[in-house]
């Protein structure tokens, strides 16, 4: 159990540092989604469950689905 | 010089917050009201999942801001993009035969999940604004598998006028029964069963809508205009 929260919240502080050092911004949007997905399995693991699947469906999918939609307008690499 | 500052500054943050953090206990129930609603919340609403009873009972008025300011965000976005929009036909590529027949199998799935997490708001967890997030993202799926296809504008805005309607005239209704909003003036019936806690699954069933056909037509929006 404790290796599995440890291992979730060693993924999200890299899956974060990843998200703002990137500089192929759709890489980035997926770390950011990635954080987001493991911090949802952390919010189920301290029986949230309401918030876990808030955070799932808004914060991993939906979120990074708009940030992917507003990258084609713009540009993918950061300078 | 600068980097020197942000690290200073970051370590000063990082020692501030798990200092003021340490004195918390972790995971033990402080205050009196949340205390109130874990013991007495089942028996006063009639909803087994205390979260829902919080959120849409005693707080339901918090709800109600937070659905309005969903509201507003949406209208927002789609006057922002409406005063850009140029209707540029682009030509749509069809997505590969795998992601289109996925999609097709999983979207009613996907609605299916979203419409039982909505419904079962006051006994499991989950509720309408879970929900409603579950069924938008089936119709991003939608927008990446079956790309031609497009939600009709219409019924969608007609769908989340419904359910915000349906929110405040069930509020104005507990102010004409009993004398304050939001009254949960239905008979409450037996905890655990799917007609139980009053006006809590009505609520929560227009929420989903709602929410549902808000992020929806977030979606469709943004899409319509890339």
């Amino acid at each position: 159990m404790i290796v599995v929260v440890s291992f979730l919240v060693v993924l999200m502080l890299v899956a974060a540092i990843a998200a703002s050092v990137f500089r192929d911004l759709i890489g980035a949007v997926i770390a950011s989604a990635l954080v987001s997905l493991a911090a949802a399995i952390l919010f189920y693991f301290l029986q949230a469950p309401d918030v876990a699947m808030a955070e799932a469906a808004i914060g991993a999918a939906l979120t990074a689905a708009i940030f992917i939609i507003a990258l084609r307008r713009t540009k993918r690499y950061e300078e | 010089m600068r980097r020197a500052i942000s690290i200073f500054l970051l370590i000063i943050v990082t020692v501030g917050i798990s200092l003021s953090l340490a004195k918390i206990p972790f995971g033990v129930p402080k205050t009196k009201v949340g205390r109130h609603y874990i013991n007495e919340g089942v028996k006063e609403t009639g909803a087994a999942n205390i979260v829902t009873s919080v959120v849409v009972n005693y707080r339901g008025f918090d709800t109600l801001g937070e659905v309005t300011v969903l509201f507003i965000a949406a209208i927002g976005l789609g006057a922002v993009l409406s005063t850009v929009s140029q209707k540029t036909a682009r030509k749509v590529e069809s997505a590969s035969l795998v992601l289109y027949t996925g999609c097709r199998l999983l979207f009613p799935l996907i609605l299916i999940f979203g419409t039982y997490i909505f419904i079962h708001g006051h006994l499991t967890p989950g509720g309408g604004f879970q929900g409603g997030a579950i069924i938008a993202s089936g119709f991003l799926l939608i927008y990446l598998g079956c790309r031609e296809r497009r939600i009709n504008r219409v019924v969608s805005n007609l769908v989340e006028s419904l359910g915000g309607l349906i929110f405040v005239v069930i509020g104005l209704l507990g102010l004409v029964f009993g004398g304050y909003f939001l009254l949960n003036f239905l008979p409450k019936g037996t905890a655990n069963t799917l007609f139980s806690a009053g006006i809590i699954p009505i609520i929560y069933v227009a929420i989903g809508f709602k929410v549902g056909s808000e992020l929806a037509s977030i979606i469709d929006n943004l899409i319509e205009e890339s």
